[in-house]
C-alpha cells in the first residue's frame, strides 16, 4: 500500500471510492490505468464511443445495454468514480469480512447486483420489466435461432412466471423473488475484481 | 408389507436354486477343465447328458443340456439375483433413508456369499478383475461421462485435476511410505513386503471410487460444487491410480536394484502419456460418435446402439494401447453428449439416456453385491491386525490432510472459496471401492507374497469406507449444515437472466480490460460455434441448441402434461370447452380468454381434427379404424384426450415422417449468421448512439418492411426480408393478409398442408427447406443484404417471417394451450398421421375459426 500511495494521489478521492466500492487500492490503480487507456483523448471522462471501440463489446449481444448502464444517469460521459462504481457491482460478494461492520451496502451485495441486472432489462427505467422490454432482451440474445412468435411466447411465459401482482410486468421485487434460488454471487462476479 | 414378505420368500427360493446351480456349475466347470485337459473318460463317467457323451441308442426327445448354457445361464441368473436384491432393498424406504443402498447391497452380498459357502464349502463366485474391468466398469464410466454436467465439470476442472492427480499421488505415496515406516518400526510383525510393494499397495488404495462415491452422494444431495469436485476427482483419479499401479507393478517386477533415475523418469513420462493419450483416444471417439450420429437418421432404430458400441470401443481401444481406459471413456462421453443429443432423434436420446442408466445402475448393483460375496472366502482372510488397522487409519487420515491442504491452496484462486465444512465432506467422501479391489486381485502372487493380506485389507477398507462412512455421511452432512443442493425448478426468467449474466460478465471483462475465465469461456464458445458445431452437429439440430428455448420447451411440455392430466382428471372433454378450466390452467391471461371467439375456435379446431381422424383412416389399417371407431363411439372424450396427449405437444425435435424428412437442407450459412449478427449489433450500437434507447423502431421501418413483403413473397423471396421483420404488434396485424395469400399462391403443390399452413407447422424445421430453398439465400449478394438490413432493428429469424401471417391468432392459441408451437404441429402431425392414399378425398378446408 505504501508504494502505491504516491500514484494513488492521481486518483480523485480514492479513499472515498475504496470505502464505497470495497475495492483495494491496487484494484483502483489497475482500473484507473484501464480508464486512462480507454480515455484516448485524456479528457478525464469516457463517452459511449470509447466503449464501442472495444471489439468484444460489439460482438456482445447485450453490449449496448452494458454500455448504457454506464451512462444511466442520463449524461453522455462517465468519469472515473462512476466507472469504478459500476464495475464494483461485479466484485464477488464479501462474505464475512464486512469491514468495521459498515451498515452501508456495498455495490457487490446481492441486492445491488440484482438491481444492476434488473436495470439491464428495464430500459425505460420505470421500475418494471414490461413484456416489450423482455422481448428486446430475448431478441438480442436468442438472435436468429428462434422465431419471433416463439420469442413472444417465451416472453409471455417468463413474465407470467414472475409476475405476482398480475400487472403484466415484472417489478424489481418480483424479479428478486423469482431469482431467489439463483447463485447471484457467483454468476455476477468477475474473479479478477476480487 | 405382505408383498415384501412374499418377495423375500421368492428371493430365498431363487437363492436356493442358485445354490443348487452353483454346485452344478462347479461340477460343470471341473468337468470342463477335465475335458479340456484330455481326461475325456472321467467326464463321461459323470454322465448327465451333453453332446459328446456315450453313443446314443435311441433318439432322445428331450435332453438335459446344462453344460451348453451353464455359463450364460449363471451370468443371467446372477444378474437377476443382484437386481432382485436391489429391488428388495429399495422396497424398504425407512431403511434406505439411513443406510445407503451400496452398503445394503454389500450386506446382501454377504448373505448370498454365506449361502454359497454353506452349499459349496468354497467360494465359487467372486468378482474377477476381467469381468469387473471389461464388463461392469465401462458401463458406469460411460454413463458418468455421458451424463456429466459439462459446465460444472469444466468450471471446476482445475480443482478436480489437482485433487485427482496430486491428491492421488499424495495418497499413494503417503500410505505406502507410512506403512513401510511402520513395518520397519515393527508394528506388523513378520511380513514379506518391501518398500516397492508398499508403494504398489498404496497406489491401488489411493483412488476414490466413482461407483461408491456416486452411490453415496446420489442419496445425500450435497451442493453441486462439492459434488462435482468429489465425483470428478473420483472419475479422473482412477486413470491416475491405474497408471501408478502399472508403474509400481513394473518397478516391483524390475526389483529394487534396477530402478534408477532413468526408470523413474520413464515412469513419470508414461504417467502423462497414459493419461493424456487416454483422454485423446476418448476425444477421438467422441468426435467419431458425433459424426456418426449425424448420418444415422435412416437407421433410427439402432441409433442409440452406436453410442454404446463406440463408447465401449473407446474403452477397449485405450486399454489396447495401454492408455487410461477410464479417462478415455469419460472424455468420450463428455465430448459427445452435446452433439449426440442434438443430432439424434428425441426418442433415441431418451433411449440412450435410460438404457445407459439401466446398464450403469445394473452393473453398479452387481459390483456391490459381488464385493459382498467376495468377502465370504476363507482363503483371502489373512489377518494382520497391525497392517489392516494402520491401513484403514492412514487411508482416512491422509485423505483429510491431502484434501485440506490442496483445497486450501485452491481456495486462494477460487471466486467462491469452498467452505471448511465442504472440505470435511470432501475428505469424508473419499470412498474406496471396486476399482481398488479389482486391482488388488490383479496383483501377481509370485511377486507379492502377501497378496491375500492385501486383498483382505482392501476389502476391509472398502467396507469401512462404503458402509461406515456411507452410513454416517448423511448425518454428518446434516450436522455440519453443509449447503445442500437446492431443488431447482427451472424458470424461464432465471434462464434468461443467467444467459444475460454470462454476456454481462464477458462485457465487463472487456471493459475492465482483463482476461478472465469468462473471456476464455466466451472464446471457447466462439470456437465451438465456429468449428466444432458445424462439423459435428446436424445443420437442422444446430438451430435448436439454445438453452433458453430448451427450457421454454420443457416448461411447455410440462404444462401440457399437467393440462392433459388435469383434463383427464375431470374426466371429459370439458376441459377443452370449459372456460373456467382454461382459466384455471392459465391463470394470468384472463383478458385473452374472455374473448368470446376463443373457446369456439378451440372446439372447432379439435372438432376438425376429430372428423379428419374419422374420415381419412386409410384402408390399410382397417382394423385399427374399426377399433378407433368403436372407441370413439364408446368414449369420444377419452379419445380426444388421447389424441391431445399423443399429438398435441410433440416436441419440435421430432422428425416428421414423410417427404421432408429426407431433404434436410436448412443451411443457413453460418458465416451469414455471424455477419447478420455483427451487423445487428452495430446497428444497435448506432441506434443507441442516436436515440439513446432503441425501444421502438421508427415508423419508416415498418413501412419499408411491409412494402418488401408485398413485393417479395409472391416469388418466394421472403428470405431476404427476414432481416427486416420485427415484432411490433401492429405490423403483425397489418401484414397478415397479404403475406398469407402469398404463401398460398407460392406453394400450391402442398395443397394438403397448405390448407393447414395458417395453423402452423411452419416453424417445424422439417418444413423450412420447403419454404426457403437454400439457393435463395445465395441469391442475395452480401451488399444487397447489407443495404436491406440497414433498417433492421433486430433480425429475429428466417422463420419468424413465415409466422407473421397468423401470429395474432397463433398467439391467442398459444395463450390457451400454453404449448406454443407444439399446438400448431399437432394439426400437422395429425394430418401426417393419416397418410392419405391417392384415392382419399382431399382434406376438408380449414376450419373457419382459423383465419
Amino acid at each position: 500500500m505504501g508504494s502505491s500511495s504516491s500514484s494513488r494521489n492521481k486518483i480523485p478521492n480514492a479513499q472515498e471510492l475504496m470505502h464505497q466500492t470495497g475495492f483495494s487500492s491496487a484494484h483502483l490503480l489497475r482500473l484507473h490505468d484501464r480508464f486512462e487507456s480507454l480515455d484516448r483523448d485524456n479528457r478525464g471522462y469516457l463517452s459511449p464511443d470509447d466503449f464501442e471501440v472495444l471489439g468484444g463489446l460489439a460482438m456482445n449481444p447485450i453490449g449496448g445495454r452494458i454500455i448504457e448502464a454506464f451512462f444511466s444517469s442520463g449524461q453522455d460521459t462517465v468519469d472515473f468514480s462512476s466507472f469504478v462504481r459500476i464495475l464494483a457491482h461485479f466484485r464477488p460478494t464479501d462474505r464475512n469480512r464486512n469491514k468495521e461492520g459498515t451498515q452501508q451496502e456495498l455495490p457487490s451485495s446481492r441486492t445491488r447486483k440484482l438491481k444492476f441486472a434488473f436495470q439491464l432489462y428495464d430500459l425505460d427505467r420505470d421500475g418494471k420489466i414490461s413484456r416489450e422490454e423482455l422481448l428486446q432482451v430475448l431478441r438480442a440474445m436468442l438472435g436468429l435461432q428462434v422465431t419471433e412468435e416463439q420469442l413472444q411466447s417465451i416472453a409471455e411465459r417468463a413474465i407470467q412466471e414472475a409476475d405476482l401482482d398480475k400487472d403484466d410486468a415484472i417489478s424489481f421485487d418480483e424479479f428478486k423473488k423469482s431469482l431467489e434460488k439463483m447463485d447471484i454471487d457467483t454468476k455476477m462476479s468477475v474473479s479478477f475484481l476480487k | 408389507m405382505a408383498t415384501l414378505w412374499r418377495f423375500t420368500l421368492f428371493l430365498c427360493m431363487l437363492l436356493m436354486a442358485c445354490g443348487g446351480l452353483s454346485l452344478a456349475s462347479k461340477e460343470a466347470k471341473t468337468r470342463n477343465t477335465q475335458t479340456e485337459t484330455g481326461m475325456a473318460s472321467s467326464s463321461n463317467t459323470t454322465g448327465e447328458g451333453g453332446h459328446g457323451g456315450a453313443p446314443i441308442t435311441t433318439l432322445p426327445i428331450v435332453t438335459w443340456k446344462w453344460d451348453h448354457i451353464s455359463v450364460q445361464y449363471l451370468v443371467a441368473l446372477w444378474v437377476l439375483v443382484c437386481w432382485l436384491c436391489k429391488l428388495l432393498i429399495e422396497a424398504n424406504h425407512n431403511v434406505t433413508n439411513y443406510i445407503p443402498e451400496s452398503a445394503l447391497l454389500i450386506c446382501s452380498g454377504f448373505i448370498l456369499g454365506g449361502m454359497i459357502w454353506g452349499a459349496d464349502k468354497v467360494q465359487t463366485f467372486s468378482l474377477s478383475p476381467t469381468v469387473f474391468f471389461y464388463f461392469l466398469l465401462p458401463q458406469i464410466i460411460l454413463d458418468s461421462g455421458y451424463h456429466m454436467p459439462n459446465k460444472l465439470f469444466f468450471t471446476n476442472l482445475g480443482a478436480i485435476l489437482i485433487h485427482a492427480v496430486i491428491g492421488t499421488c499424495w495418497n499413494a505415496a503417503s500410505l505406502g511410505l507410512s506403512l513401510w515406516g511402520c513395518h520397519m518400526g515393527g508394528a506388523m510383525g513378520d511380513l514379506d513386503i518391501g518398500l516397492l510393494q508398499y508403494l504398489l499397495f498404496g497406489s491401488l488404495m489411493a483412488a476414490v471410487d466413482p461407483v461408491a462415491v456416486l452411490a453415496v452422494f446420489d442419496q445425500v444431495h450435497v451442493n453441486e460444487v462439492l459434488f462435482i469436485i468429489v465425483f470428478g476427482e473420483s472419475l479422473l483419479n482412477d486413470g491416475v491410480t491405474v497408471v501408478l499401479f502399472n508403474v509400481f507393478d513394473a518397478f516391483v517386477s524390475l526389483g529394487g536394484g534396477r530402478i534408477n533415475a532413468a526408470e523413474i523418469i520413464k515412469g513419470i513420462v508414461s504417467f502423462f502419456v497414459v493419461a493424456f493419450g487416454g483422454s485423446l483416444v476418448g476425444i477421438a471417439f467422441g468426435i467419431l460418435i458425433s459424426l456418426l450420429t449425424r448420418c444415422t437418421k435412416n437407421i433410427q432404430i439402432i441409433e442409440p446402439g452406436f453410442i454404446f458400441v463406440m463408447g465401449y470401443l473407446s474403452y477397449l481401444t485405450a486399454e489396447m494401447l495401454s492408455l487410461s481406459a477410464i479417462l478415455s471413456t469419460t472424455f468420450c462421453g463428455v465430448l459427445c453428449q452435446k452433439y449426440v443429443r442434438a443430432n439424434m432423434d428425441e426418442s433415441s436420446v431418451q433411449t440412450v439416456k435410460y438404457a445407459m442408466k439401466v446398464f450403469a445402475n445394473g452393473s453398479e448393483t452387481i459390483i456391490f453385491v459381488f464385493l459382498g460375496i467376495s468377502a465370504i472366502d476363507k482363503v483371502i482372510w489373512v489377518w494382520n491386525t497391525g497392517f489392516i488397522l494402520l491401513t484403514v487409519f492412514f487411508v482416512f487420515v491422509y485423505r483429510f490432510i491431502g484434501v485440506f491442504f490442496l483445497q486450501w491452496i485452491l481456495n486462494r484462486y477460487r471466486l467462491v472459496p469452498v467452505e471448511l465444512m465442504d472440505m470435511v465432506i470432501m475428505s469424508y467422501g473419499g470412498l474406496r471401492g471396486a476399482v481398488a479391489y479389482g486391482l488388488a486381485v490383479l496383483l501377481d502372487e509370485k511377486k507379492i507374497k502377501e497378496k491375500n493380506l492385501m486383498i483382505c485389507t482392501t476389502l476391509i477398507v472398502v467396507y469401512f469406507t462404503v458402509i461406515l462412512q456411507g452410513i454416517t455421511m448423511k448425518p454428518l452432512v446434516m450436522w455440519l449444515k453443509v449447503k445442500r443442493a437446492a431443488v431447482t425448478e427451472v424458470s424461464l426468467l432465471e434462464k434468461i437472466t443467467n444467459k444475460m449474466f454470462n454476456h454481462t460478465l464477458v462485457a465487463i471483462e472487456d471493459i475492465s480490460g482483463q482476461i478472465g475465465d469468462n473471456y476464455f469461456r466466451s472464446k471457447w464458445r466462439h470456437f465451438e460455434e465456429k468449428w466444432m458445431t458445424p462439423f459435428l452437429m446436424k445443420p437442422s439440430a444446430r438451430k435448436k441448441q439454445d438453452d433458453v428455448f430448451d427450457v421454454f420447451h420443457q416448461l411447455n411440455l410440462k404444462d401440457a402434461m399437467e393440462y392433459v392430466t388435469e383434463g383427464e382428471r375431470r374426466g371429459s372433454l370439458e376441459f377443452v370447452r370449459n372456460d373456467s378450466a382454461i382459466l384455471d390452467f392459465k391463470k394470468k391471461l384472463e383478458s385473452e380468454y374472455t374473448e368470446p371467439d376463443i373457446p369456439p375456435y378451440m372446439i372447432n379446431d379439435h372438432g376438425a381434427m376429430f372428423t379428419m381422424g374419422r374420415d381419412h383412416i386409410p384402408s390399410v389399417s382397417l382394423e385399427m379404424h374399426e377399433q378407433t371407431m368403436k372407441a370413439m363411439r364408446g368414449a369420444e372424450a377419452v379419445d380426444v384426450h388421447h389424441l391431445l396427449d399423443q399429438h398435441l405437444y410433440k416436441s419440435r425435435k421430432q422428425y416428421r415422417h414423410g417427404f421432408s424428412r429426407s431433404d434436410f437442407k436448412i443451411n443457413r450459412d453460418e458465416k451469414e449468421v455471424q455477419e447478420i449478427f455483427q451487423r445487428t449489433m452495430r446497428n444497435r450500437l448506432e441506434s443507441f448512439k442516436s436515440a439513446k434507447m432503441g425501444v421502438s423502431p421508427p415508423k419508416t421501418i415498418v413501412k419499408y418492411s411491409k412494402k418488401e413483403q408485398q413485393e417479395k413473397i409472391p416469388n418466394g423471396k421472403s428470405v431476404s426480408k427476414t432481416k427486416l421483420c420485427h415484432s411490433g404488434d401492429e405490423d403483425f396485424e397489418f401484414s397478415e393478409g397479404d403475406s398469407a395469400s402469398g404463401y398460398d399462391s407460392s406453394y400450391p403443390s402442398f395443397s394438403m398442408r397448405a390448407t393447414y399452413r395458417p395453423g402452423g407447422g411452419i416453424e417445424n424445421p422439417a418444413f423450412v427447406p420447403d419454404l426457403y430453398p437454400t439457393d435463395l439465400l445465395q441469391e442475395i449478394p452480401p451488399w444487397l443484404a447489407e443495404s436491406e438490413s440497414d433498417s433492421s432493428m433486430v433480425a429475429p429469424s428466417l422463420r419468424a417471417q413465415a409466422n407473421l401471417p397468423n401470429s395474432p391468432m397463433e398467439m391467442r392459441r398459444l395463450g390457451l394451450l400454453r404449448a406454443s408451437t407444439r399446438s400448431t404441429d399437432t394439426k400437422q402431425m395429425n394430418n401426417d398421421q393419416l397418410p392419405s392414399p391417392p384415392t382419399s378425398p382431399p382434406p376438408p378446408p380449414p376450419p373457419s375459426g382459423q383465419m
